[in-house]
């Protein structure tokens, strides 16, 4: 190489984190591999989703887990023109705040949409889950929310 | 093939991998640094105001704020002001444990550099050690630290502390 040419290198942080789910993520995770949703009944009587190990009011153990959707409706979205190499989709998506019905609270996600014009706020959304042989118990286990799904 | 599933039982870790991926282009002077070691050299850089020598220099003094232009051949021996014995393992370790990571002052320099210690049990390494560093086959060479394979003691009687107190 001669002693001109620009010097550069292609480097890799990496490290490899793995943690423990606890009995109430872990069992959400769990519902996921299943292909369902828990929540987790706060002390108000609230379904928190995805659930809370602690009650956010009280701090006590939260209450019994509930299925949840998986159908739900879309809160509010943002629209990504141009999704990133880690994006859980490769073609223009939204993320979206999606209540899943039952629930109290609005969960995160990709939302799969030809384009923004097929969103508002308030439409109704369903979860398209991957197929059971490529689940885990992660939330990647679920693909994307698409529009539709009917009414709860 | 049979009909019935098996139960993986229910998920109680979650892999989190993070990753950073990244282009990484030296300077003018670390450049000149990593030539040498393609060469099987250490270059440093002096600085024209106090007169230490950097290694690798960064292309300024920190202390002073000028340029250092003047590059400076350093030895291939050092001396180790201070070390440690690695005995815990961890993921990713390249290393057979336990090993010895060592601050080595190189002759001629004014700034240690971290390096690994071999050929030496690990209970005997010591600040002071005269050190020299090994280098990979000529042909595998290049402008990187991977050119040195490790520090070895040099058999020469260690260095006086006064040499490199400044330096810990």
């Amino acid at each position: 190489m001669a002693d001109s040419e620009v010097l550069h290198a292609e480097h890799r942080l990496e490290y490899p984190y793995s943690r423990s789910t606890g009995p109430v993520i872990g069992a959400f995770l769990t519902a996921l591999r299943d292909g369902r949703f828990l929540g987790a009944t706060g002390s108000d009587g609230r379904v928190i989703v995805p659930p809370t190990e602690y009650d956010p009011i009280t701090s006590d153990d939260v209450g019994e887990l509930v299925e949840v959707g998986p159908g739900g409706v879309l809160e509010s979205w943002a629209w990504v023109s141009h999704p990133l190499r880690k994006h859980p989709l490769q073609t223009p998506f939204a993320w979206g705040l999606i209540r899943l019905d039952g629930a109290d609270t609005a969960l995160l996600h990709a939302v799969d949409a030809p384009g923004p014009e097929a969103l508002a706020s308030g439409v109704r959304v369903t979860a398209r889950f991957r197929p059971a042989d490529e689940r885990i118990g992660s939330m990647a286990d679920v693909e994307a929310f698409v529009v539709g799904g009917g009414a709860a | 093939m049979s009909d019935e599933t098996t139960d993986p039982g229910p998920v109680t870790t979650l892999a989190t991998p993070i990753r950073l991926d990244f282009e990484f282009t030296p300077g003018v002077a670390q450049s000149k640094f990593l030539r040498g070691l393609e060469r099987g050299e250490f270059l440093g850089q002096r600085c024209a105001t106090c007169g230490k020598v950097y290694v690798p220099s960064r292309g300024s003094c920190p202390t002073d704020g000028v340029p250092t232009t003047e590059d400076v051949l350093l030895g291939n021996s050092g001396t180790v002001t201070t070390y440690c014995v690695v005995n815990v393992p961890f993921a990713g370790q390249s290393i057979e444990i336990p090993y010895i990571c060592a601050q080595i002052l190189l002759d001629g320099a004014n700034l240690s550099f971290m390096g690994l210690i071999q050929e030496i049990p690990t209970d005997q390494i010591r600040m002071g050690m005269r050190v020299e560093a090994v280098w990979v086959d000529e042909a595998e060479l290049t402008p990187s630290l991977a050119s040195v394979r490790y520090f070895r003691p040099n058999g020469e009687p260690d260095a006086d502390y006064e040499t490199y107190k400044e330096y810990l």
